[in-house]
Parts: structure tokens; C-alpha cells; sequence
């Protein structure tokens, strides 16, 4: 499954990333954050565009799953 | 100089050289309050509201019953043109002298610049500055400019005015209904258009909406019993309310279906378009605010969203409530001012959404 790193990025940078790689990988993707922000943002975008979201705590951040 | 400064054609992108900007660049409250609750008090005999109300500008004694009021107020760019960026910062700024009821006088500039613009740049954001005071019958007399790396620009205001004419945020009373004088979702919206997801009809209302001074607001309102006024800024509806309540001892009661919204704001909010600031207004207000089950996401987005040179905040009779916003529109020609709720007996909470 495709990853994304939005470690270090804040709003609304994260989601445009997460939209620019859902177009090659429209099937779902993994999105990493490291704040709060971002973790809420994506997880709505996601949400927003039909996909199943599953968030899980990482060492520093979480991982954002999008699954069709 | 830098390339991603500028577009593909040449313009300026002030938005690129900031993380936060607008009022979302205000420090969280939480953080404020844990430095400067643990600091001395500074009291003056003359010093009629300080620190410690949390109100929007402090109020001075000049002489007998004559007050001056001063705000500054400065921060990074929601828009990338220097020319409306000047205006906004402007209109903010002078905006906490209306909250109190008063009329700026005197204002001088803030501006951090970096050394990699062209002076240009500046000379645009100094000139919507001054085009902002102009309007608001003020003028502009020096200021203070330094090189950073991070452009902010703003202003430290100055109006007089008699002592018992000032609002504060305590004086609101049950039964109090409460007017918003401009639409919500500016944080939303700029930070859709720092996404490139923003049209250009949003984008529109939320520059006109920023760059709108308070003026009339406060002009026509002095024809009122105002009990409480405030303005709404960087802490969002939610967190600019609380203060009144708070300070006020009543507990308000809105009505989001009455809130007035900037075209698309809601849209943009499904989409996760949403500034940092509207996370720590919510983490703020955790156990003070509630919502009934009715609420839609997208509407406690817009109650936590921080505002960029945002509307007043006017508690006053219904019916003189009802006449104000007619008035206002009669006069503006927009829609923006609306009645959203009312004051109700202190409860355990601050605010009540339904």
C-alpha cells in the first residue's frame, strides 16, 4: 500500500498531499502525521471522499489508513 | 531572492513565507494564560480595565471622565497581496477600539520585513494600512519596522472617548439577545485557499469581509443600549463568547442554524480545510461549551474557527436587537448581521449550542 510521510508539515499541507496521492492511488493510501491538525484534516478529507478511515498511534504521530 | 515567493507570473505570494497567519497565528490561550496568570498584576489608579478582563482594548483615565483606548495588533499574511494584506491587518487592528464602543484616533504601524522582498511589497501593505485608517477617520503618525524572515505587519491604535460610553464584555444580562455583525468561516477559507482548493466566490466574500471595517457597526450601535460587546477574532465565536459569559455570569444560548456563514466555508470544512486554531479554540473551551446532538460537524468547525478581522459581538434588548439589524442591513446593504441567540440564567456551562 502506498505510504505518504506529512511528518513536520502543518495544515492544510498535509491534505493537499493526501489529494494529489489519492489520484494515482485511488484504491486507498497510508498517510503519516505528526499533530493534531492534521490528524483530524486528513482523516475528514478522507471521510469527505468515500474512503474507510482507520487511525493508529505511531512513535511520534499517527498512521492515517484510507481503504475503499 | 526566493522563486517560490512568486508565482508563475511574477506576483507575490506572501502566504508562502508563513506557517500561521491572520488571528490562527494568535498564541493558544492556554499558553498566554500560563505565562501571564504567574506574572504580577501592574495596577494604576487611572488603569480602568487591564490584563485581567480579557477585554479588547485597555482603557486609560486621561483626564476627568475622558478615556483613551488602546489595542495592537499585528500578524503573518492570510492573502498573499501586500495591498490587502495592509487593509486586513489594518481593519483588525482598529477593530478593537470599535469593540469598545470608541472611534480610532491615532494609530502607528508594525511591520516585520524580510530582507529578501523587494520594498515595493511593503510600500503596498503600508499603503492598504493607511487607506484602513483613513476610512476609520484616524491617522497614521510613525510606527516601528524591523527585518524578519516572516512578514507581519499591524498597528497599535488609539481612541477617546467619555468613560461611560465604553462596552466591556461584562455587562451582558439575561434575556440579552446577542447580534453578530459579520459572517463566519474566514479561517476556513483561507486556509482553502493556501490548499489552492478556494473559489474565487469564497475567496471574494471572506477579502471583502476582512477588509470591512467596523465602523458602521459600532456607528449605529451607539444609538442603542449596548450591554456587552466584544469583537471576534483568533479565539472564534465559541472562544470570544465565552469571555462574555464568563465575565458576564450568564450563559448564552446560539442558535447555529441563525449563524450567518461565508459562501462555501461549510464545504471546505467537510473537506478537512480546516486551520490548526480551530483545534486548540475547541481544546480550550473543553467542558465549556455545549452542543446538542443536532449540530453538524461542519457547524462546530465554524463556532471554533478563528477569525480574521472578524464582526462585533452585541448584547443588547431583543428588541432593540431586532431594530439594529434592520438597520444595519437597511444601511450596509448586506445580509451578515444577525440576531443568534440570547443570554439565559447562569448554567455549568458557558455556552449552549443548539
Amino acid at each position: 500500500m502506498k505510504e505518504i510521510d506529512c511528518f513536520g508539515l502543518s495544515c492544510p499541507i498535509p491534505v493537499v498531499n493526501t489529494k494529489k496521492a489519492i489520484k494515482d492511488n485511488p484504491e486507498g493510501l497510508d498517510v503519516l502525521v505528526d499533530n493534531v491538525a492534521a490528524k483530524e484534516n486528513v482523516s475528514r478529507f478522507g471521510k469527505a471522499m468515500g474512503y474507510n478511515v482507520e487511525v493508529t498511534e505511531m512513535d511520534g504521530g499517527w498512521r492515517i489508513s484510507l481503504r475503499k | 531572492m526566493s522563486s517560490a515567493v512568486y508565482d508563475e507570473n511574477g506576483k507575490i505570494k506572501l502566504t508562502s513565507m508563513v506557517k500561521t497567519s491572520g488571528c490562527a497565528a494568535k498564541l493558544p490561550p492556554e499558553k498566554l494564560h500560563c505565562v501571564i496568570d504567574n506574572l504580577p498584576v501592574m495596577s494604576s489608579e487611572n488603569l480602568i480595565e487591564g490584563f485581567e478582563s480579557a477585554d479588547d482594548a485597555l482603557v486609560y483615565r486621561v483626564d476627568g471622565d475622558t478615556v483613551s483606548v488602546q489595542t495592537v495588533d499585528f500578524f503573518p499574511p492570510m492573502v498573499d497581496d501586500p495591498y490587502v494584506f495592509g487593509q486586513v491587518a489594518a481593519a483588525n487592528a482598529l477593530s478593537d477600539v470599535y469593540a469598545m464602543g470608541g472611534t480610532p484616533a491615532v494609530a502607528m504601524n508594525l511591520m516585520c520585513f524580510p530582507s529578501c522582498l523587494e520594498l515595493s511589497v511593503m510600500k503596498e501593505i503600508l499603503k492598504g494600512g493607511m487607506d484602513k485608517v483613513g476610512e476609520a477617520g484616524a491617522v497614521i503618525a510613525g510606527g516601528h519596522t524591523i527585518e524578519d524572515p516572516t512578514p507581519k505587519y499591524g498597528l497599535c491604535v488609539t481612541g477617546f472617548m467619555k468613560e461611560k460610553d465604553v462596552w466591556s464584555n461584562k455587562g451582558a444580562r439575561v434575556g440579552d439577545a446577542v447580534v453578530l455583525t459579520k459572517a463566519l468561516g474566514c479561517g476556513i477559507i483561507n486556509t482553502a485557499v493556501k490548499a489552492e482548493m478556494a473559489d474565487e466566490e469564497s475567496f471574494n466574500a471572506c477579502v471583502a469581509s476582512m477588509t470591512r471595517l467596523n465602523k458602521e457597526a459600532r456607528n449605529l450601535a451607539v444609538n442603542y443600549c449596548i450591554h456587552a460587546a466584544t469583537d471576534v477574532t483568533g479565539f472564534s465565536l465559541a472562544g470570544h463568547s465565552s469571555e462574555v459569559s464568563e465575565a458576564s455570569g450568564v450563559t448564552i444560548r446560539i442558535r447555529t442554524q441563525d449563524l450567518p456563514v461565508l459562501p462555501s466555508a461549510l464545504e471546505y470544512a467537510r473537506l478537512g480545510l480546516l486551520p490548526a486554531g480551530r483545534y486548540t479554540n475547541e481544546d480550550y473551551l473543553f467542558g465549556k461549551v455545549r452542543f446538542s446532538a443536532s449540530v453538524t460537524q461542519e457547524m462546530r468547525d465554524l463556532v471554533f474557527d478563528p477569525q480574521t478581522s472578524g464582526g462585533l459581538l452585541l448584547f443588547m434588548d431583543k428588541k432593540e436587537a431586532e431594530d439594529y439589524v434592520r438597520r444595519y442591513s437597511e444601511i450596509t446593504g448586506l445580509d451578515c448581521c444577525r440576531i443568534i441567540g440570547e443570554c439565559t440564567k447562569k448554567e455549568d456551562i458557558l455556552i449552549d449550542f443548539s
